[in-house]
């Protein structure tokens, strides 16, 4: 309010001042228009999160959940993580959004408008498990560079939409086609232009998937604009960058997709295992399909005291990229005895299940309940970190809560 | 006899009546001061007046307990350089976050340089690289890492 006066009264010579640098095109600013430096750099207020979300990362934003925040079923907004690679975009305007599909491989490039693709395309909704590649980065030795991720970059939300495949194959897929990728409206950090600051794809067997969503409503109402309003592209179980957000372009590719964060080191891993630290040819590094097993306790939230004689009950999720959760077991001795639970099944392909258990323990002390999930081809997660990749993705190591007790 | 009491009570009116006037006298100039200091007081109609309230442009290289406030950055040589070529697109937040060595300090600069329109940094780079490992060293992590920093609280449910 006061701020909005001030603006309204206040000469471009003194808005110059405060953001400490000129306003190139000031002249053509809209009458009561904030520029963006001065506007509330409040992220919870901003993007509506949860007070114990963690900022890492403030330019561009990117922040995370806690374990014991992401105890809901469904994933709350207030409680979702925010990966951003450029700067969230401005003055969207969903009824002149418009999505086009092209590329080599598509047979005729067509483009339709938001309100097309709704009534054009049946609708589905879908929980679908998004985790960040990076999820998990901040224990890699040595350090793998990024956003450090602890735990929290995680979630499972209901999405509806329409099936990606059904918009592809109207516009027509020649047989030639390998890959996706796709494009958006955010902006490059360093204001280029020509730059993308992402552009990530996915090959056409995950594209032609049932549960591959042009998007436009998260858990049963506009996408926020921070997880891509008016349209994103959802992937469930595979990096979370798949899923791109502000979608306005998909390119049906007769060629690995090689937009930004395709190549070098994004998004990809060591093709066959390497020592810690080691340096790795780009030639032999590999993208980053299917995200492995992974589960997260999420309650209770770390450091609970009990008394003794006293059951623990414990909660969380568990998923498997591509695959489902086939067993869950925790462990109170460091790995040395495991217990099955219970787990449920996904609510549909792609949604994270939800377990518990009841823990009973022998005297007093102190515990540590870690948490082992085993997907449908019998790889469970390891208690120790997996294998060191030079941007430390896909860490999937056991959970655990700490726990005391009296 | 009867005179006397009543010269006091014509006193007490005639104070009465001073105190009023002189109370009206400060109601009234005090009204015409705040009007003169808020002109549109009495117009309904007019827009609310606002307080400049923008946050004081105070120093933008401001240090308290040895630190940079603007960008949280550690005070030590080198410290503007990182400020001034490191701050300008991404937040400091994502450069203390990351513990390299002077190696990978130094490749990542050149992938910055490649994909991200980072300019050369001449002479600066090398002072840019030391203030980094020398003040945000990796640290030693193993395999696994103890649970520290855990908030105890008593779980009655």
């Amino acid at each position: 309010m006061k701020r909005r006066d001030f603006v309204k009264k206040a000469t471009l010579t003194s808005l110059t001042a405060v953001i400490g640098a000129e306003i190139v095109y000031g002249s053509k600013l809209l009458e009561g228009y904030i520029p963006l430096a001065l506007q509330d750099p409040d992220p919870f207020k901003m993007f509506n999160k949860h007070p114990e979300m963690v900022v890492l990362n403030d330019k561009p934003w990117n922040i995370e959940a806690q374990a014991h925040l992401l105890d809901d079923k469904i994933t709350p907004n207030a409680k979702m993580f925010i990966r951003n690679n450029g700067h969230v975009p401005e003055g969207i305007d969903a009824a002149s959004w418009t999505l086009t599909i092209d590329g080599e491989s598509v047979t005729r490039e067509k483009t339709y408008t938001l309100s097309e693709l709704k009534s054009k395309f049946e609708q589905h909704t879908y929980q679908l498990a998004l985790e960040c590649g990076g999820n998990g980065r901040s224990e890699f030795d040595p350090p793998a560079k990024g956003n450090q991720w602890t735990v929290g970059a995680v979630h499972c939300a209901s999405w509806t939409g329409v099936r990606l495949r059904d918009v592809l194959e109207d516009a027509g897929i020649k047989s030639n086609a390998v890959y996706i990728g796709y494009h958006a409206v955010d902006k490059h950090l360093s204001g280029d232009p020509k730059k993308e600051p992402i552009s990530r794809g996915c090959p056409m067997a995950k594209a032609l998937q049932d549960e591959t969503l042009l998007a436009f409503k998260m858990n049963g109402e506009d996408i926020p604009l921070v997880h891509g309003y008016p349209l994103r592209l959802v992937a469930g179980g595979w990096p979370a960058s798949v899923s791109g957000k502000w979608v306005n372009r998909i390119s049906i590719r007769d060629k690995v997709h090689d937009g930004t964060k395709m190549t070098g080191t994004a998004y990809r891993v060591p093709c066959e295992p390497v020592a810690p630290g080691e340096k790795v040819k780009d030639e032999d590094m590999c993208i980053i399909e299917s995200m492995p097993v992974k589960s997260l306790i999420t309650y209770p939230k770390t450091g609970a005291m009990i008394s003794k004689n006293k059951a623990l009950k414990i909660r969380g999720h568990a998923w498997a990229g591509e695959l489902e959760v086939a067993k869950m077991e925790y462990s109170i001795d460091f790995g040395s005895t495991w217990t099955e639970c219970a787990v449920e099944k996904p609510a549909n392909r792609l949604a994270w299940q939800h377990f518990s258990a009841e823990v009973k323990f022998p005297k007093k002390g102190y515990y540590e309940v870690w948490a082992r999930a085993t997907d449908s081809r019998g790889t469970s997660q390891p208690m120790l970190l997996p294998g060191w990749n030079p941007k430390g993705y896909l860490n999937n190591a056991c959970h655990r809560i700490a726990v005391k007790v009296k | 006899m009867s005179k006397e009491p009543s010269f006091r009570s014509n006193v007490r009116k005639v104070y009465q009546m001073l105190f009023l006037v002189f109370a009206m006298c400060v109601v009234v100039g005090g009204g015409m001061i705040y009007l003169m200091v808020n002109p549109n007081a009495l117009d309904p109609t007019a827009p609310y007046e606002a307080v400049v309230e923008i946050p004081e442009v105070i120093d933008e290289n401001l240090i308290e307990n040895g630190i940079h406030v603007r960008t949280g950055l550690v005070e030590a040589d080198g410290l503007m350089e990182v400020v001034n070529n490191c701050t300008a697109c991404h937040s400091a937040k994502i450069v203390t976050q990351n513990r390299m060595n002077t190696e990978r300090w130094n490749a990542t600069i050149v992938w910055m340089q490649e994909t991200q329109n980072l300019w050369d940094l001449g002479k600066n780079q090398e002072i840019i690289v030391n203030y980094l490992v020398t003040n945000y060293p990796p640290k030693k992590k193993g395999r696994r890492e103890v649970l520290t920093d855990i908030d105890w609280y008593e779980l009655t449910d």
